[in-house]
């Protein structure tokens, strides 16, 4: 079990580098064709993967959403070494900003709540990190713990927000092409069919089309299709930034603070940044929530246990490498769905699986490269290290 | 270079410095300058308050009592990357590198210290970022070279020998691209042909135009390569002066009989 594990990431790295290794086109037509498979993966409804129980572009939308959320708090965790455990908060924020700006006290378009609903999650991340992040130790922990509770809270008992009955009919996204009219015209400039499996047989599915791009209640895949270009953007996005002065920045202050600070990194500034950068994504993936096929938002859609999944869904993955950020978040939206028939053992056995791998895999199924390296390393150095007492560091 | 006769300017001045944790004090009414170019040792049995020197130097300590001054600026109060910004870089006794990063990325923080690159530039890759990127990674592949590692530089800092871990401070802390380099006993742990290079490390980087403040046990390698020497023993100065001064002078002479000395390894 233990070697299954570890040849995930050997065999990660092999893939890369071979991808790596490609000349300019190749790598072109392989990321194209990897896009295709993604846009078209709850059309595609491959056997064995897809969920019965479950609408399975529900899912998808489920799976990216989570993996748009583990890679804005890997920012926070992985990049910058913050314990972030109240995430939830942020994407509540984010999911009443939307719903309060569309619907509740105004009916501003999605795409214009969008914006300002990240602003104000990046403005709550500012307030809260200010005065958090100058203190080191565990008061991070606690205080995000202590934020994502208050705001379940709060929103339980403001009656402006809706209090515990929530808010509904948020409007969707405005698409492009026709409206969909309920309850059989789709809408959009044009409907794909989707594939039926047989067996191993496949056949087109021309009852259920999914419209390109119209927005409705019956159909999760346009919503899949929506959040699945945000995450390749931020996907992009974080990776700029990350090979910039920045990621440096944010990684030597992980490192070590205090030597980042004698080097010249003003490590404060670089904690509120990824810290509210981290904030102001969980706003954005709270934002499509808020605006997805439900339309209908809740205090109880934002649990304690939510903000758990999703630093799990990053440790999961392998703290600080984005691909495995985005694995983490979609298995632990994806296993729980699939695994539904357990029913009530469900989490359970969810449980117990990230048990398991904690054990196993402490550093998570994708750690970054360096990390893997260094283990390495480690262990070269313990199998040498001998009798070797000249070397000793006096510290 | 190293005219001793000409008087120069004072880069560092240290007046009066006082420091104090509980009942212990560390440093007491400690003055010494550093002169522009010049190699400057700061010796002393252990725990006489040198590396707790270094500390009240670059902020990490304030002084109970006294003031720095840098380039004609007092430090009091200034934040510690902004010390560093001013020109004051230096390394640590106990190692501490960003072990989880490469050895290029260590020495490119050391270079990003000027940088005024931003998030949005980064984000959209601005020719400022771009020339920002290139200069810092030219700079830090010439330090690499300069101090020796440059075949290691993909590596992880953590996966470095201890002495190329020495290195790798140095190059790391001259990337900031300081006026003073202060290095905490750099020679740790060297054998004597390391100690050798290492001498010729300190006077090359002096020749490069840095002025150097040397904590060093290894008296052949202070005496060598400094051009005055500060005493310390137990928080006070006890004698200050050219190394053949210092080597002659009673009171250190003193202050090192008897004391368990490292530097015979
Ligand atoms: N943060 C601190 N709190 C309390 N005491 C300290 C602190 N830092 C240093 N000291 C004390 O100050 C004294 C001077 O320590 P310092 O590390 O400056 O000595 P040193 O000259 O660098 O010695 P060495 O050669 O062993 O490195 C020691 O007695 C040490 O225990
Ligand atoms: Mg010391």
């Amino acid at each position: 079990m233990m070697a299954g594990m570890g040849s995930i990431s050997a065999r990660w790295d092999r893939v890369v580098d071979r991808y790596n290794a490609q000349p300019k086109i190749v790598k072109i037509l392989w990321v194209t064709l990897l896009l295709v498979i993604a846009y078209a993966m709850p059309l595609l409804r491959p056997p064995i993967i897809t969920t019965n129980s479950i609408d399975f572009g529900t899912v998808m939308f489920r799976v990216i959403a989570f993996a748009l959320v583990a890679l804005g708090l890997n920012i926070v965790i992985g990049y910058a070494g913050l314990l972030d455990l109240g995430y939830v908060g942020f994407y509540a924020v984010g999911a009443y900003t939307t719903a309060v700006l569309t619907v509740e006290h105004g009916s501003w378009p999605f795409f214009l709540a969008l914006p300002l609903a990240i602003v104000v999650t990046m403005i709550s991340g500012v307030i809260l990190g200010a005065p958090t992040l100058r203190v080191r130790g565990d008061y991070l922990a606690i205080v995000t713990l202590g934020f994502g509770e208050i705001i379940r809270i709060s929103v339980n008992n403001i009656e402006w927000v809706g209090a515990a009955a929530g808010i509904k009919n948020i409007p969707h996204p405005t698409g492009i092409g026709a409206k969909p009219e309920p309850p059989f015209k789709q809408g959009g400039l044009f409907e794909i069919p989707r594939l039926e499996w047989n067996g191993l047989v496949p056949s087109f599915d021309t009852e259920h089309k999914s419209a390109f791009l119209a927005f409705g209640s019956r159909d999760a895949v346009p919503y899949y299709w929506l959040i699945l270009t945000v995450l390749i953007l931020v996907l992009i996005g974080d990776r700029l930034v990350k090979a910039s002065r920045v990621g440096r920045a944010w990684e030597a202050t992980r490192e070590d603070e205090d030597a980042a600070e004698l080097m010249g990194v003003p490590t404060f500034k670089y904690k509120l940044m990824a810290f509210a950068l981290g904030a102001s994504i969980g706003g954005l993936s709270g934002s499509f929530y808020a605006s997805s096929q439900a339309g209908y938002i809740n205090p109880q859609s934002f649990p304690l246990l939510l903000s758990m999944l999703f630093v799990a869904a990053v440790i999961v993955g392998g703290s600080g490498n984005r691909w495995g950020a985005i694995a983490g978040g979609a298995l632990v939206a994806y296993l729980p769905e699939r695994f539904r028939d357990f029913a009530d053992y469900r989490l359970l056995v969810f449980g117990l699986a990230l048990t398991v791998l904690a054990v196993w895999r402490p550093e998570g199924l994708l750690p970054p490269r360096q990390t893997r390296r260094a283990k390495a390393a480690e262990a070269e150095i313990d199998a040498l290290e001998e009798g070797d007492l000249e070397e000793t560091p006096n510290v | 270079m190293s005219e001793n006769a000409t008087p120069r300017k004072a880069l560092l001045e240290v007046d009066d410095v006082t420091i104090r944790f509980g009942g212990l004090t560390a440093l007491d009414s400690v003055s010494f300058d550093i002169k522009e170019g010049e190699i400057l040792g700061l010796i002393g049995p252990n725990g006489a308050g040198k590396t707790t020197c270094f500390n009240v130097m670059t902020g990490v300590y304030q002084a109970t009592s006294g003031h720095v001054r840098f380039d004609g600026t007092v430090l009091r109060k200034l934040k510690r990357h902004k010390i560093t910004k001013l020109g004051m870089a230096r390394t640590f006794q106990n190692i501490r590198l960003f072990k989880s990063m490469t050895v290029l990325d260590n020495v490119m923080v050391g270079a990003d210290a000027h940088s005024k690159v931003s998030f949005f530039d980064a984000l959209f890759r601005t020719p400022r970022h771009r020339r920002t990127e290139a200069e810092a990674l030219a700079r830090a592949k010439d330090l690499l070279k300069i101090v020796g590692i440059t075949a290691r530089h993909d590596e992880l800092a953590a996966n470095l020998s201890y002495g190329d871990q020495r290195r790798l401070e140095i190059a790391r802390a001259m990337a900031t691209g300081p006026k003073l380099l202060c290095l905490d006993e750099p020679a740790a742990g060297f054998n004597p042909a390391e100690k050798q290079r290492l001498m010729q490390l300190i006077r090359r980087v002096r020749d490069e135009g840095y002025t150097v403040l040397l904590i060093e046990h290894d008296m052949r390698l202070v005496m060598g390569v400094t051009d005055r020497i500060v005493v310390l023993e137990f928080g006070k100065k006890i004698a200050e002066g050219t190394p053949a001064e210092i080597r002659d002078n009673p009171a250190v002479i003193a202050a090192y009989l008897g004391v368990d000395e490292d530097d015979a390894s």
